[in-house]
């Protein structure tokens, strides 16, 4: 028996699921595919939990640095199995709350492993039963999934994926991360604050390589005092995995190789987007390096097909997905929408220090032919940043210096990953620099490093 | 007075039903106050009050069913608004907060930029006229602040440009579709992160500087523009900063063309026909584009497109401000056609009554200020024309004829030319052309 609705959605992460409410909202009937659990990677095995991890490692820092606020705290230790614990009931009550949602917006959900057998048709197996699912229109929300190193699966023992790293059977003594992107650097950052050996192994020329050049710089310097040892430039090969220790050969940019052994190796080199098994081929969906491509308003070349989030392509980044789904839905409703700005969406890594970005930068908006004007304010001039201890960081924006435009700003220190979408509201709302100049900010706070760095970019910061 | 409209209670809502009101005629009632309960396929809810003031009128009955959203359900008098009797006049139902706008009608923001080539409009029938109505005041714009500053740069006027952006605002890809220009990475093609194609001559940093407000301390009067003067304005600013003009200048003696006028206009006197200076400088334009044929083009982009007839545009002031009616096929119409033709058009053109197809093409352009005493000028480019012939008063001057001086009527005349389409070399042979047919001016009648 057929099943008719108005859009049928692959995939429940956060791009699945907010398509899915605001199509709702719109009015239309909708189902939702899922083959594991309401909500994907996202709050499952990604965002979230990884967040509920690093609060823990977060304040066990403070724990064991509680001197430097007059404090004595002795005898602390932590027990690995109620931190995972804990990570797994924030993911579970994110999971359910989703499931309340669905529920709430009267949306169907199909548990079972969703293939297009037209373009707006799906066919959901769950065991040995099949339900078919037609519709107007379908969105394909399936999503990515780690990348593996060449020749080593990662088997969850001495070689994870971030999926073991959340859920770790035991503490890293030596921990190899490969690949520094936010998820590596996540992860190297947790377990060097819970006290584990950490090298991070960078193939391009500089950590986090999205960032600003600066930003990468900083964060170098700053998690190799934290006691890191990062390698850029470099390369791992023959990862040999044993029964007690993992081997791994390391060569770095002058060529010399080393083999060492770790307790543990965690791949983040990458994502591969999940398009395997769902149906595109036949269907002639065009993928660009594997992923969908779509037109920014989610329309693949398929009519009634849409695709959104990261199965589309970069930034692998569950706000985008989420934003992309909106505007694929609100297009589908015939409403008119703007196509997905990817110089909007901020991209934040919740190391410590944290990491914030949106927009160009100045590298990029150089090799753009741009003129630009560049203003940098450090913690260290602002008194908050002071008071919390956190001294550490700089807020750096940058602006196209014929339109006032803010293009970009970098930000790395405390709590920056709250304070960017301060700059992404105002790039929305395209303001110039004049009324980021004209904004109250309060005192004391660390936002104010936000105003100073676009005081500093027309040659104006007061306190620096 | 204030409307109160049914809300939309939730996005489905579409009717709702009055099952209550709260307040009655006569009650003042501030911000937050509840008005009324409204009944929705899904629940009961309260309606409060974000205006401040005297309820002057229930206008939907208790009880009343069905009532679609947007209709105004209710009036609040404002703080010193006379108690005037309700109107019974049903008002049109208003936008419910938070819904839609009306979505602006198709504009003339898509312009075709000035190189795309043959037969692109002179002066858009249709000038949209957007952002400036749906403000608090009539002059209002609302745009954000970058692409105010961007439109201030490009010299794009903000009043002639439809908002994309949130309750119509005009935003950055507004501006930058106005100026002609692709959006960069904004709208991703489904080829992937192809970069958008460059324009002829689109180049960011030749844009114009920014001049300050006006002085407005100085005695002065405003006035709106008309939206004439706005589309010459945005045009005339595209052709001078994306078509590099070069100016070729001639002195062209007229004493021969003036004494064939006098003999042609007593021939054509029983016609009642009476040729102008500028009905035989518009031919021998025509015909000196036939002999040069590498003049006779427009740049467009990616060719260049070269005309086998010669249509020319006479710059005619007309009282909402300057418009180019044409002559199709000059080259190949006896004068006593043009100057019957042009007549008829000039009439037209200070009637304001040109048909759009009277002035949008053109292969080629006159503009005379002889009229004026002007002895010497350098027109601007008409895209996507390639060229247009600036001429200045006939007068008697001081002449080298052979060894001596001599008084002849000498004419100035300039060609600015579109260099992206036409040599120095071309230019200046349709100068030579054009002084050639001037000088000895039987050809015009052949």
């Amino acid at each position: 028996m057929t099943e008719t609705f108005d859009l049928v959605i692959l995939g429940s992460g956060p791009g699945g699921y907010v398509a899915a409410i605001r199509a709702s909202q719109l009015g239309m009937k909708v189902a939702i595919v899922e083959r594991e659990r309401l909500g994907g990677i996202c709050l499952n095995w990604g965002c979230i939990p990884t967040k509920a991890l690093l609060r823990t490692s977060e304040i066990y820092h403070y724990m064991t640095h509680a001197n430097a606020y007059g404090l004595a705290a002795t005898g602390v230790s932590f027990d690995l199995a109620k931190i995972t614990e804990r990570s797994r009931k924030v993911a579970g009550q994110l999971n359910s709350g989703v499931k309340g949602l669905m529920k709430k917006n009267k949306v169907t959900v199909v548990e079972g492993v969703g293939s297009l057998t037209a373009a707006t048709e799906v066919t959901v197996t769950t065991g040995d039963q099949t339900r078919v699912l037609a519709a107007k229109n379908v969105i394909v929300a399936t999503g990515a999934r780690a990348r593996d190193l060449p020749g080593v699966a990662a088997d969850g023992k001495r070689v994870w994926t971030y999926r073991h790293a959340m859920v770790p059977p035991e503490m890293p003594t030596r921990l190899l991360v490969i690949g520094s992107g936010a998820i590596g650097v996540e992860f190297a950052s947790f377990y060097r604050d819970m006290g584990a050996e950490v090298t991070i192994v960078e193939m391009l020329d500089r950590m986090l390589p999205v960032e600003d050049e600066e930003v990468s710089a900083f964060m170098q310097k700053t998690l190799t005092k934290q006691g890191m040892r990062i390698l850029t430039g470099a390369k791992v090969s023959d990862v040999t995995p044993g029964a007690a220790e993992v081997k791994a050969t390391i060569t770095t940019a002058d060529g010399k190789a080393e083999t060492l052994a770790f307790s543990h190796v965690i791949v983040a080199i990458g994502i591969v987007p999940n398009t395997e098994n769902i149906g595109l081929e036949a269907l002639g969906v065009a993928t660009d390096r594997g992923h969908i491509v779509n037109d920014g308003f989610g329309r693949t070349n398929v009519p009634g097909l849409w695709a959104i989030g990261d199965v589309t392509g970069a930034p692998w980044l569950a706000h985008k997905a989420s934003h992309e789904g909106i505007i694929a839905v609100e297009t589908i409703a015939g409403m008119h929408v703007h196509p997905l700005d990817k110089a909007g969406i901020p991209g934040c890594t919740y190391s410590r220090p944290q990491v914030a970005s949106v927009g160009m930068t100045e590298a990029k908006a150089k090799a753009a032919g741009l003129e630009v004007k560049v203003g940098k304010f450090p913690f260290i001039g602002n008194g908050k940043a002071i008071a919390l201890g956190e001294a550490e960081g700089f807020v750096k924006t940058v602006f196209d210096a014929a339109t006032g435009e803010l293009l970009g700003a970098h930000m790395v220190g405390a709590e920056v990953t709250e304070l960017i979408q301060g700059y992404v509201i105002a790039r929305s709302l395209e303001t110039t620099e004049q009324e980021l100049m004209h904004t109250v900010f309060a005192h004391p706070t660390l936002s104010e490093m936000m105003h100073e760095s676009v005081l500093d970019a027309y040659g104006r910061a007061l306190h620096y | 007075m204030i409307d109160i409209t049914m809300p939309a209670l939730s996005p489905t809502m579409e009717t709702g039903t009055l099952s209550k009101w709260v307040v009655k005629v006569g009650d003042a009632v501030k911000s937050g106050d509840v008005l009324a309960e409204i009944e929705t396929d899904k629940a009961t809810m309260e309606v409060e009050s974000i205006d401040e003031g005297v309820v002057a009128e229930l206008v939907v009955a208790e009880g009343a069913e069905g009532v679609p959203v947007g209709q105004v359900i209710m009036r609040l008098r404002g703080e010193g608004e006379e108690a005037a009797p309700a109107s019974k006049a049903t008002p049109a139902p208003k936008a419910a907060p938070g819904a839609a706008t009306v979505e602006p009608p198709a504009l003339a923001r898509q312009e075709p930029s000035p190189t795309s080539g043959a037969g692109g409009e002179v002066i858009p029938v249709a000038v949209h006229e957007p952002a400036a109505a749906r403000g608090e005041g009539a002059s209002r714009v609302i745009a954000t602040p970058l692409a105010k500053r961007i439109a201030a740069l490009q010299g794009v006027d903000l009043a002639a440009v439809a908002g994309s952006g949130p309750n119509g605002r005009i935003v950055r890809a507004d501006v930058e579709a106005a100026v002609g220009k692709p959006v960069a990475a904004k709208a991703a093609p489904v080829a992937g992160d192809a970069t958008p194609a460059p324009v002829p001559g689109g180049d960011k940093k030749a844009a114009a500087p920014a001049f300050g407000p006006p002085f407005s301390d100085i005695p002065h009067s405003e006035e709106k523009l008309g939206n004439v003067r706005k589309v010459i304005a945005r045009r005339l600013t595209e052709a001078k900063q994306t078509v590099p003009h070069f100016y070729l200048t001639n002195d062209v003696r007229i004493d021969a063309l003036l004494k064939l006028r006098g003999e042609l206009n007593a021939a054509l006197e029983p016609r009642k026909i009476k040729l102008s200076v500028n009905d035989m400088v518009i031919k021998a334009l025509a015909l000196a584009l036939r002999q040069c044929p590498k003049a006779n083009v427009s740049f467009a982009g990616e060719t260049l497109v070269s005309y086998t007839r010669a249509d020319i545009s006479v710059a005619v002031a007309s009282p909402s401000g300057l418009i180019t009616p044409i002559i199709v096929g000059a080259d190949m119409k006896p004068m006593s056609v043009i100057a019957t033709e042009m007549k008829a058009l000039a009439e037209k053109a200070r009637d304001g009554k040109l048909q759009p197809h009277e002035y949008q093409g053109g292969t080629a352009s006159v503009s005379n200020l002889g009229m004026y005493g002007i002895k010497q000028f350098d027109a601007v480019i008409n895209p996507p024309q390639g060229m247009i012939l600036a001429v200045g008063a006939g007068e008697k001057r001081p002449f080298v004829v052979g060894d001596a001086l001599a008084i002849a009527t000498v004419m100035t005349v300039t060609g600015s030319f579109d260099h992206r389409a036409i040599d120095g070399a071309d230019g200046a042979e349709l100068m030579a052309a054009f002084k050639a047919l001037i000088e000895a001016p039987l050809a015009l009648v052949a």
